[in-house]
């Protein structure tokens, strides 16, 4: 057998859950990731370390372990009849999030240290400082790797398949199953990938390239 | 919650843990050397060969950094019997690997060629070096030191990354976690085992690599400073 139409249209569902899923991973792990970038750059020793911690921990595991774990845990808690896109998305959010707070973290940090002491001097609030003066600048320095990381999050999403989710990887093994044509059903999948995170890619370095123009 | 925790049914398996362990750090270890080989002289073939070639190098680094690495492992895997290549799942998980972090190196490897300054090259002129002797006291080894710490973060990416290898059964670590869990029905125990065992190797990667520094660039170990 061969690769038919049929199974082409099944690996580009897969696709689209490959999208959602990287789109919920992407917005959890903002939320997360912001909140700690701020905890990590926080006055209080406490609230720095504590987060710091966390970050390690999560970058210290591999992602394929941390969906074990959420998709056995979430059993142990007692949700043992949840989709498989519950303990895969949780799982994804909690990555995403620690890798975000460290490159918003740096980009925080890179802004030159008299804008802060700046606002201080005209008084305004710690938060009228942040808003007003901090953000708009960081985020800018941020644009670039943020969307690089982008592409880490849709690649990684490929791990959800062994908690069962079927996106594009997962597509692909089912497919695959049938047909026993590995090595074409993967070319397939592969391409469906490359067309996801190449625009990505090239948007990142674009930006990166505005940025230091903006610069020289 | 009325879950018991139970980390007692694991003990009889901690050789094979430590066994899991041993097994991941030499899977690493053995793509993390042919992949940074790999790396760099595709870095170099970018900055310096034919335009071919600058093309050809350049088609496999985007390739590999827009697909997932468990599709390549399984590319790799599958590709290897379709070509009638009989290789057990440990050879598949290295090559993968390598070709995996090869394209990583190439482009960390690469920013750090770009970075060397053109006076130094004026300057290794005037002193009569050969143009062998340039490229690699004044382009390269410099270089590969200014991107040293990109490199070692790369490289405990991929020994965690070395994890996926377990879906074509390659042994290593998560592989034996797997194994263990369907023996004891524990998962969650043993995974949490697992993830602790992860932290504590991707502690000690990061130091062996601190320390190798001090080994290979003879300005930290003297001065105390990076380059």
């Amino acid at each position: 057998m061969s690769l038919t139409p049929v199974h082409i249209e099944f690996i580009a569902t897969g696709a689209l859950w490959t999208v959602g899923l990287s789109a919920i991973a992407f917005v959890g792990g903002s939320i997360l990731g912001f909140a700690l970038a701020l905890a990590r750059i926080s006055p209080v020793p406490f609230v720095r370390r504590c987060a710091g911690t966390y970050i390690q921990i999560v970058q210290g595991t591999p992602l394929l372990v941390t969906l074990f774990l959420f998709y056995f845990g979430l059993a142990v808690v007692g949700f043992d009849s949840l989709p498989a896109i519950v303990a895969a998305g949780l799982g994804l959010v909690i990555y995403s999030s620690a890798f975000l707070a460290e490159i918003w973290r740096g980009c925080l940090e890179s802004v030159p240290k008299t804008q802060w002491e700046a606002a201080e001097c005209l008084a305004l609030t710690r938060w009228q400082r942040m808003v007003r003066v901090i953000l708009p600048q960081a985020m800018r320095i941020a644009t670039a790797p943020t969307v690089g990381f982008l592409v880490q999050i849709v690649k990684n999403t490929s791990l959800a398949s062994v908690v069962g989710f079927v996106e594009l990887a997962q597509a692909g093994k089912l497919v695959n199953n049938t047909i026993f044509e590995p090595f074409t059903v993967f070319i397939v999948v592969a391409a469906f990938y490359f067309v996801i995170c190449y625009p990505l890619s090239a948007w990142s370095r674009s930006l990166e390239r505005k940025l230091n123009a903006g610069r020289r | 919650m009325t879950y018991q925790f139970d980390f007692s049914a694991l003990l009889p398996y901690w050789p094979l843990f430590l066994e899991g362990v041993w097994l991941t750090l030499k899977l690493s270890a053995l793509a993390t050397i042919f992949g940074f080989v790999v790396g760099t002289l595709c870095a170099v073939a970018r900055a310096e060969g034919p335009r071919w070639l600058k093309t050809v190098v350049a088609i496999y680094v985007e390739m590999i950094r827009n697909t997932p690495l468990l599709v390549q492992i399984f590319l790799v895997y599958f590709g290897f019997a379709s070509l009638g290549l009989k290789v057990t799942a440990n050879t598949a998980a290295v090559a993968a690997l390598v070709v995996n972090v090869g394209a990583y190196t190439c482009e960390i490897v690469r920013a750090g060629l770009e970075s060397i300054h053109k006076s130094q090259l004026e300057a290794a002129e005037c002193l009569g070096l050969t143009r062998t002797q340039t490229y690699w006291h004044v382009i390269v080894r410099p270089a590969i030191e200014r991107v040293y710490p990109a490199l070692t973060s790369q490289y405990v990416l991929l020994m965690l990354a070395s994890s996926i290898t377990s879906q074509i059964s390659a042994e290593e670590l998560t592989a034996v976690a797997n194994r263990i869990q369907s023996d004891t029905f524990r998962s969650f125990e043993t995974y949490i085992v697992t993830g602790v065992l992860y932290i504590i190797l991707s502690f000690v990667v990061r130091l062996a690599f601190t320390l190798f520094a001090l080994v290979i660039f003879p300005r930290r170990r003297k001065l105390g400073t990076a380059i």
